[in-house]
């Protein structure tokens, strides 16, 4: 792969409501935030991605409303509708077929809508929708076949809970920094058994850009170049009941594609940090092995040896994850955008010493039926 | 630096107002096999997929996801592609994008819609502002309507001038055995038809079809040991730069086919279209667009399309025809539609485009249009770009 790179980027806060700003003012500050960012001018920008989704935002062709506050007026501009980690990915395309730089632009605002049936709406109009099927109780489904293949417990699982919302304490992006125990998790609300209301992310306002650009585009921007060293997207079937729900092989493969662009033969070895989508509790050590970086079954171990803690070994969502904030479709963009504040060293509080090379992870469809894998690295 | 790209297969299916016969899923499938076939590719031959409609049509949230057993998806990368009526082309063009980046050899591109499902109408007018926009531009044809009026007023142009445009597009269509809409047509017809919103006429208008049209993207080398003669990529570009219709101008042309026609055509190396193109498939979603919007793709002066209309021009044998495969009027199954235009074209210049065949097609158009009038440009050539 030609060297490309993200050049600029920006993130909102995250909250449960932001009632002062509709979702395409939200657009206009980051898309503006990140040139400022990477001290280029609009006019060097010469494509737009943006990102939304026409059921989030009650509105057909969404991404109307969004195209102008994203600087997209007289430019070559797509939209793709998905996570905003795949956004990134389409941006990233268009560079290496001959732009320069593409910026790419992510919203939502959970807040204006109702995710139950946002949700349900993913799933078999005909067998499933009529069972009230929707994120939560889909993943409650995963959790279970999850816990019940490795023998792992809800313990388990409240334990990332409270690794990720410590984290959070360290972030000032995030929507729900929080110190809480295993106890306080467990006893938390049950929504769908075996999850409780603190294993599960929260709904979000936010939006979140980025700017990819080619080398020469690189180097003269402001900012140290965060290179983009691979990436790889791949999707599984669609039925859960078709799915072994305890294991991703969609992520292991899209993984192995990252990997090998990227010349990385041992990822739990040579990548410094992660940034994954954790929307509920048990997915961030689901994922991990998804990513290859432990053996199936083992992704729990992980963070109780403390291996993934941000002093340990291979520090796993610095950021508190998306278990701490969760604009849908912004989250993915924002694993990167984290990945990439490390590598320039602008983690701040949250900042994993020496972090050289970083893997960031999006996630589309329900129970994370696909998957996109990015690996980022710095000179 | 980008890699060049070709089409190598393109499948569609037989379109039609409703296929009860099929799920969404199973009309995707229809088209993907059929696209296959064209290229003797398994879908196993295919290194990623993208996808596209209009999610309000059918209701479905995350279609990337839902549409895997009709998109042969399994364990391949899907991205989906949303921008409204220009999503077929906008789907083509990510495609494309997919394989010149060099990062896939063999891409699908898919666009479908089962408007039969969909309450058309009830879905589009939200897509316009809910407070500054809503109660005036909802829906589909108002701001067709006002344009329409725009351009009478200011080119003299008549309605018969428009309802030939109509007539042209729906005699094509019976060269056309995938086409929706096979019935020929009179301008008397036109006339008579019941008034929409004034211009426009139920027959001066695109219906709602159900269908599904897939395309095999292919680098370059790949290409030329899939297919015989493909249809290469010569320019892509892309204007869509307004959000609200209130911000429309229509006393003048349509400003983002202009700008992106005519980066295509310096992309391209297209000097005079009108000569330089030899086929043209448009998406025309009413009559009146085949006036004004040819004068601005520049295929005939300000002013002069429907005496360039009524010549004969643009019919097939004229000097640019435009639609042979009956374009929109006769078929527009929504998500499918800009694709479709993007297929037709390149069959134009593979040379396999059966009773709608222009002879010796070499360099062929697609446009796409939607959302706030946002316009697509695809130039294809039977010669390999340089």
């Amino acid at each position: 792969m030609e060297h490309i790179a993200i050049v600029g980027l920006a993130q909102t806060k995250f909250e449960r409501r932001k009632r002062d700003k509709t979702y395409y003012d939200l657009v206009y500050e980051v898309a503006k935030a990140a040139l400022e960012d990477s001290g280029l001018t609009l006019s060097d920008v010469d494509n737009v991605v943006t990102v939304s989704n026409d059921f989030l935002d009650g509105r057909t062709i969404s991404s109307m409303a969004v195209g102008e506050a994203a600087g997209g007026s007289d430019k070559n501009i797509s939209t793709v509708e998905g996570d905003g980690s795949f956004g990134a990915l389409y941006g990233a395309m268009r560079v290496l077929s001959g732009f320069r730089a593409s910026l790419i632009v992510v919203h939502s605002k959970g807040s204006e809508g109702n995710m139950r049936y946002v949700t349900n709406a993913m799933f078999d109009p005909i067998y499933h929708r009529p069972l009230g099927i929707e994120s939560i109780a889909a993943s409650a489904l995963q959790a279970n076949a999850y816990m019940q293949k490795y023998g792992l417990s809800e313990e388990d699982f409240a334990l990332i809970s409270v690794k990720n919302h410590g984290n959070a304490l360290h972030n000032p992006y995030a929507h729900l920094p929080m110190t809480i125990t295993v106890d306080e998790v467990m006893r938390s609300q049950k929504l769908a058994d075996p999850l409780k209301l603190l294993d599960c992310s929260p709904i979000s306002d936010g939006a979140a850009a980025i700017i990819i650009a080619d080398k020469s585009t690189a180097l003269k921007s402001a900012k140290k170049p965060v290179w983009i060293k691979g990436i790889g997207h791949c999707c599984e079937d669609y039925f859960l009941g078709d799915r072994d729900l305890a294991s991703s092989k969609a992520l292991y493969a899209a993984a192995l594609k990252a990997y090998e662009m990227a010349h990385i033969t041992d990822p739990l070895k040579e990548i410094d940090v992660a940034e994954v989508y954790d929307a509920f509790s048990y997915m961030e050590p689901l994922w991990l092995e998804g990513l290859g970086l432990c053996p199936s079954g083992r992704g729990v171990e992980l963070t109780r040896r403390g291996f993934t803690a941000m002093d340990g070994d291979l520090p796993v969502n610095p950021s508190g994850g998306v278990l701490s904030a969760h604009a849908i479709l912004v989250a993915g963009l924002v694993r990167i955008i984290e990945c990439a504040l490390q590598l320039r060293g602008e983690g701040g509080d949250r900042q994993v010493d020496g972090a050289r090379r970083a893997l960031a992870h999006g996630v589309n469809g329900p129970c994370g039926q696909s998957h996109c894998v990015w690996i980022l690295e710095k000179d | 630096m980008a890699k060049r790209v070709a089409i190598v297969g393109i499948g569609q299916t037989h379109h039609r107002s409703h296929r009860p016969d099929v799920n969404g899923r199973e009309l995707i499938y229809e088209a993907v096999t059929r696209a296959l076939e064209d290229c003797e590719l398994s879908i196993r031959d295919i290194d990623a997929i993208v996808i596209g409609n209009m999610d309000h049509f059918e209701s479905i949230n995350c279609v990337d996801t839902w549409s895997v057993e009709g998109s042969g998806a399994f364990m391949k990368p899907i991205m989906k592609i949303n921008t409204g009526g220009t999503t077929g082309t906008s789907v083509a063009i990510a495609a494309y994008y997919h394989v010149a980046a060099g990062l896939f050899e063999r891409v699908l591109a898919i666009g479908w819609e089962k408007n039969s499902e969909s309450d058309t109408t009830g879905a589009i007018i939200t897509c316009s502002d809910p407070v500054w926009d809503r109660f005036s531009y909802s829906g589909a044809i108002p701001s067709l309507a006002t344009e329409a009026t725009g351009y009478l007023k200011r080119s003299g142009a008549t309605q018969e001038d428009a309802a030939r445009v109509a007539v042209r597009d729906r005699t094509h269509a019976l060269n056309n055995p995938y086409a929706h809409l096979r019935k020929p047509i009179t301008v008397q017809d036109v006339m008579q038809s019941p008034m929409l919103a004034y211009p426009i006429k139920l027959l001066d208008v695109c219906p709602r079809s159900d269908g599904a049209c897939a395309v095999v993207f292919a680098a370059e080398e790949a290409a030329q040991k899939i297919a015989r003669k493909s249809a290469w990529i010569a320019a892509a570009s892309v204007r869509h730069s307004l959000t609200w219709f209130a911000d429309v101008d229509f006393d003048g042309g349509l400003l983002s086919l202009q700008r992106a026609s005519r980066e295509a055509y310096m992309k391209a190396g297209i000097k005079s279209p009108a000569d330089d193109i030899d086929v043209a498939e448009l998406y025309l979603p009413y009559s009146y667009a085949g006036l004004k919007w040819i004068e601005d793709l520049g295929f005939c002066p300000v002013g002069k399309a429907p005496e360039f209309i009524w010549s004969g021009a643009t019919d097939m044998g004229g000097k640019i025809p435009m639609n042979p495969s009956g374009g929109v009027i006769s078929t527009n199954c929504i998500g499918a539609t800009g694709l479709l235009r993007v297929a037709e074209a390149a069959l134009q210049v593979m040379g396999k485009a059966g009773d709608r065949q222009v002879p010796d097609a070499v360099n062929a158009m697609a446009t796409g249009f939607g959302g706030c009038f946002w316009s697509d440009v695809i130039i294809l050539s039977s010669r390999k770009p340089s």
